[in-house]
Order: C-alpha cells, then structure tokens, then sequence
C-alpha cells in the first residue's frame, strides 16, 4: 500500500518527464546513491571490489553504451569488445603521452577517440541492416583488436605486447598503479557510472531518444516524419561508443591494470555485454544495470555455492554458468525481450495494487 | 472532359460551401514514375491550392499511394517538375520535405510500436526541436525548455483528437481505429502546411468514419491545413473534398469537383470496370 502513486499528482510537465515519477522510486533512487557513495567506500575490501564491485560498475557503463545502440537505436553490434578495447588503448597511450594531465580527463578523451572509431564503423549501417549489420562490427571487432596486436606503437614496443597502467592519482590517491586503494578505485569508477546514467537518461528521454527508437521501430516512417537517419544513426554509434570506451579505459586502468588485447577484448567480452543488455532489458538503462549485475553476480555465486559450498569441480560449475546463460538468452529472447527491466516493471506494477487486486 | 484544373485561376477560388480557396500551394507537372516495367504514374498533372481539401481516387493499383509518396520524397519520378509554393522542387530526401512542412499518414499504419502514445506524437515534432547533444545530455536551457514547450504543442492535438485517455499506452496495445487516430496526431503534431492521408478510414466502421471525418474537416477549418487525401469510400469523398482526381492504372482520367468527376464518363467507366485494352 505504501508504494502509490495516488496522491502524488503532476502539475507541469516537468514533474511528468521526471526519471523517476513516482515518490516512493525517487526516494529508492537517492537511497542506492546516499548507500553508494556514503556507505560502501568505508566497508569495501578487495575481495568484494574485485569480484563484483567494480567489474558490475564498469560493464554497467558498457551495457548502458551498448544499450543505446542495441536497445534503443536498434542497430546490431557485435564490435563491443573491440570498441573497449579502443578506449583502453586510447587511455594507456593519453597516460604515457601526457603523464602530468589528470587521468579523470584521458578516460573522457578516450571515450571521445572510441566515439570517432564507432562513428566510423558505423557507416555501414546506413546501407545495410540486421544480420549483415552484425556481421560488419564483428569485422570491426576483429580488425581492432589485429591492430592493436600487430602495431606495436600502440602498447609502446614492449617486450610483452601487454598494456599496463601506470600509477596516475586523483586529489592526491592513487587510483591507477599498484598502490591504488580499493576504495579510491571504486569511488572513481562509481562517478563515471553516475554521471554516464544521467546522461544516458536524458538523451534517451529527449529528441535524440525519440529519433532513435523511431528508426528502431520503423526507419522508413521516421524518415518521413523528418528524422535523418544518416544523423541518428551515427549519433547512437557516437554516444553509444564513448560509454563503452569509457568503460574500456577504466577496465583496462582501473580494474585490470594491465591487458592483452585478444584475451581482455576479444569477441566473448562483445558477446557477455550483449547478453547483459538482452538479459537485463533492451532499450531500459536500468535494466543495464541489471543485466551488469546478473551476469557478474551470476559465476560469484556459483562458484561460492557450488564449488566452495557443495565441493563441485570448478569445471563443472563454470559449464552450469554457461548453461543458466544459455538457458536464460532464449528464454528472454523468446518470452521477455525486455528483459530483467521488465519483469520489475510488472513486480512494480502487481504492487501498486496489491492488497486491492481490483 | 471536365478537367477543370486548368480554368481554375492560380489566385483561388470559392467552393460551393462558400470557403475562400487560397492559390496554387504544389503543383504536380507531368510525373511520370516507374518502376522497371511498372508505370505507377504516368504524365500525370495537377495542383493543390492553399486551403483546399482535394482527394485522389481510383481503383486499386491506379497509382495513388504513389503518388504521395512522390509528394512526400519517397520516390523521385523519372519525369515531370514538382513545384511547392511557386518554386520548383529539388530532388529531396523525405525528411527534407517533411522540414517544408508536409506530413502524411500511411496506409498500413507506420507507428512506432515500442513506443506509448505521447512519444509517439512527440516524434511529429522533432523537426522542431534542434537543441544539441550537450544541452540534451545534460537536459538543461534549450533541450528543457524546447521538450516543454513541444510537450504543450502535442498535447493540445491529444485534447484535439479526444487521445487523453491513452496518452502513455504503448501503441502496440490499442486497437485498428485508435491507432488510425494517433497517426493522425503524430502527422498534425508537425504543424503541416500540407496533410497528405493515404486512406484515412480504411477498414474502419461507420462511426469510426464519421469521427475520423469530423476531425479531417476540423483539421481543415480550424487550423487552416491544406489537406490532400486518398480514399476509396465516395460517400466520404463527396462530404470532404473540394476538388478530386481520379486515377486509372497511373493515367489521369478526371479532375474536378466531386459532382463533375462522378458524371465524367471516364471516371464511370473505370468504376463499373469497364474493360481496357
Ligand atoms: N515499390 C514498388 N515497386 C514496384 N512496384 C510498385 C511499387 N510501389 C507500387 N508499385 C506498383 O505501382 C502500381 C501503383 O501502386 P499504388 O500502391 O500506387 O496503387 P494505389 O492506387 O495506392 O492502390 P491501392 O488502392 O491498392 O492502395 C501498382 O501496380 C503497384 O504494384
Ligand atoms: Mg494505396
């Protein structure tokens, strides 16, 4: 009964475009941030940062990326895993380049290079759809990640062929580097996320959400009512691209430290995004997050109930994972193309009403 | 016989409910549009004046929806000039000549089915919203102020078309008719200065026509839109239309008031199905 929207009325616009229209969601909202920023700093430790924290964090802004591209654009990507690698390549060498300019600024700049880079293997799209669409940012996804093994200006002629990130610090603590602090990592990843959210829920909410769902669910009468789809296109490759660079950079700098391209960006970081936007909700940002952290959760939990719990062979549980994820594709794919967001906006929905079904 | 388009003076004229037509808004000269060995439209003329509801009829196949879609940029005709407020059009994309301010509706109905109503006639007005992407990003000075301001526009037309009720369902969920009607609200929420409607009331039963009907002629009286519509129902063609042009396989075979073209032989003919050879 708690949980209504009677009483709550919306007198201007405004209040009616709001994110989060209902109260009782708005005070949800301030809560997680209020928890987010204010609590967890103080009681995180490693373990917990770096099997689910951060990983959930980071892949958020990168199914928020591809989201928009995916979700609410409608153009197929499979290139995801290539355009991190982008903003992760792009950060290390704005890192090595211009050690004195602040890192916040190089992972910025860097989503600004993967959004020129997406931009550009966006063209296509203009021309073809669907499955050949697919199929062109799989080559992209390939080509970027042969580049990036093959030109060794890129990972600065070392030895290794590996990136590492070298230690960079924000107001004085060290957020790259092996002496950056768990909490400082994650406070650092939490800002990126956040204000990537309230942009992406505000474009999304506007003009430019409007031209891209349009030509999502139908390009020809969004043409005629006065969408040029060479312009929303590439805008949703752009915006769609800077997230996930973003993301990139901050997997590769923050998170990793250091990575290989083929094993840290290869095609199953393109598939794992994309079924975090299937399975968390197409066209939802918080199903983004949902499905970022349904698929990181996912193996913790196995692995800590089977394995550790019940004694599994760690094999077997990482093939039930990959089961489960199978399983649950399909079923979505069939029955909820929305998603996890979904199934909360029903939940929401059955509790509006509840105890007074009728 | 009584292709009268050409007695009509370009300065206007006066119907016979006594309406003041304005002059000649587009005029259409010798389009002819192919596709291979297809001719959709052949060699054919006319104009529509400022102010003016006119239909296009014709048996199935003649040509008409094509016809709109040449209107509307879709098709580029291999021949013929199309001319908009007395200059002669370019080759232009559709979205360029939804800018010059013509909307339309389609025949099969092209919502956007993921999206709810409100949206749905908010994208009608997204030539008119030109804010950046940062001012968007960070939903501040213009990008707001222009969401509002639109948000106002579209929800006189949801008063207008009597659409309050279903102002945040998603499109998917209504029903043939309903739908009909926010596409109509989706194409008025661009303000047009030509309102093209290719078979407005198809499928549609009796009380569905006759809202849809009223709210054409209201279109056209209280804001003054020039309206250009196909439909096959005559009843519907004689209420609305100031001046009609029929069509038969993409020739022109009678253009004038309603009255006239129904006592145009042609026109008979190409209806009782009166064999061509
Ligand atoms: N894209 C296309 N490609 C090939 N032929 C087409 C195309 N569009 C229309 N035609 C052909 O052009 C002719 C005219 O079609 P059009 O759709 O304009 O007819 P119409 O008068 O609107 O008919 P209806 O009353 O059935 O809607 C038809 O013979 C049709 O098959
Ligand atoms: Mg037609």
């Amino acid at each position: 009964m708690f949980y209504r929207e009677a009483g709550d009325f919306k007198t201007t616009y405004a209040d009616d475009s709001q994110t989060f229209p209902i109260k009782f969601d708005r005070y949800r909202y301030y809560l997680v941030l209020a928890v987010a920023f204010g609590v967890i700093p103080f009681i995180i430790n490693d373990y917990w940062a770096n099997a689910v924290l951060l990983p959930f964090l980071i892949y958020a802004i990168a199914a928020i990326g591809l989201n928009i591209l995916v979700g609410y654009a409608g153009q197929v990507s499979l290139g995801s895993g290539g355009f991190m690698a982008v903003g992760a390549y792009a950060t290390y060498k704005l890192m090595t380049s211009f050690p004195d300019v602040n890192i916040f600024f190089h992972v910025i700049i860097a989503g600004g290079i993967t959004a020129l880079v997406g931009v550009m293997f966006g063209l296509p799209s203009l021309r073809i759809k669907g499955f050949y669409l697919a199929v062109s940012t799989l080559a992209a996804q390939f080509f970027l990640v042969w580049l990036f093994n093959r030109v060794p200006w890129f990972y600065n002629y070392s030895a290794s062929g590996q990136i590492s990130s070298p230690e960079r610090t924000v107001f004085g603590y060290a957020v790259t580097g092996p002496n950056a602090e768990t909490w400082v990592a994650y406070l650092f990843c939490l800002v990126f996320v956040t204000i990537s959210a309230i942009i992406a829920r505000n474009l999304t909410r506007g003009a430019s959400g409007r031209r891209w769902m349009a030509i999502r669910d139908m390009d020809i009468a969004a043409e005629i009512i006065g969408v040029n789809p060479l312009k929303a296109k590439l805008t949703a490759f752009a915006v769609s691209s800077f997230f996930i660079g973003i993301a990139g950079a901050l997997f590769f700098a923050v998170y990793l430290g250091s990575a290989e391209v083929g094993d840290t960006f290869g095609t199953t970081k393109s598939f794992l995004l994309l079924f975090m936007v299937i399975i968390g909700g197409l066209g939802s940002i918080f199903g983004s997050f949902a499905g970022a952290a349904f698929l990181v959760v996912l193996p913790v939990l196995l692995k800590n109930v089977l394995v550790a719990g019940l004694g599994w062979p760690t094999d077997t549980a990482a093939h039930l994972e990959i089961l489960i994820i199978g399983g649950l594709i399909i079923t979505f794919l069939i029955a909820e193309p929305h998603g996890l967001a979904q199934l909360w906006r029903v939940a929401k929905e059955k509790l509006r009403l509840w105890p007074f079904p009728h | 016989m009584s292709d009268n388009s050409q007695d009509i003076s370009q300065g206007g004229y006066t119907t016979v409910d006594g309406r003041k037509i304005g002059g000649v808004m587009m005029e259409m000269k010798n389009i002819t549009l192919r596709f291979g060995g297809v001719v959709a439209i052949s060699d054919i003329s006319f104009n529509i004046h400022e102010g003016e509801i006119r239909a296009i009829i014709g048996p199935n196949g003649a040509g008409k929806s094509s016809m709109l879609n040449v209107i509307s940029g879709f098709y580029n005709p291999q021949e013929g000039e199309v001319w908009f407020h007395g200059a002669k059009r370019p080759n232009m994309r559709p979205y360029q000549v939804a800018e010059q301010g013509i909307a339309r509706t389609f025949q099969n109905i092209a919502l956007f089915e993921g999206m709810s109503v409100l949206d749905n006639v908010m994208t009608g007005r997204l030539t008119k919203m030109k804010s950046g992407m940062f001012a968007q990003a960070l939903w501040k000075g213009k990008a707001e102020q222009e969401e509002f301001e639109n948000r106002e526009v579209v929800e006189k037309i949801i008063d207008f078309l009597e659409i309050q009720a279903i102002r945040k369902t998603p499109v998917a969920r209504l029903p043939y008719g309903l739908k009909k009607r926010v596409e109509l609200a989706r194409a008025l929420a661009a303000e047009p200065k030509l309102l093209l409607l290719d078979e407005p009331m198809a499928g549609m039963n009796v009380e569905e026509k006759e809202d849809m009907s009223r709210f054409i002629l209201d279109v056209n009286d209280e804001f003054g839109t020039t309206i250009a519509l196909i439909e096959h129902d005559m009843g519907v063609v004689m209420d609305l239309s100031d001046r009609v042009v029929v069509m038969d396989y993409g020739r022109k075979i009678g253009d004038g008031t309603p009255a006239e073209v129904l006592a145009n032989q042609d026109v008979i003919d190409a209806y009782l199905g009166v064999s061509h050879d």
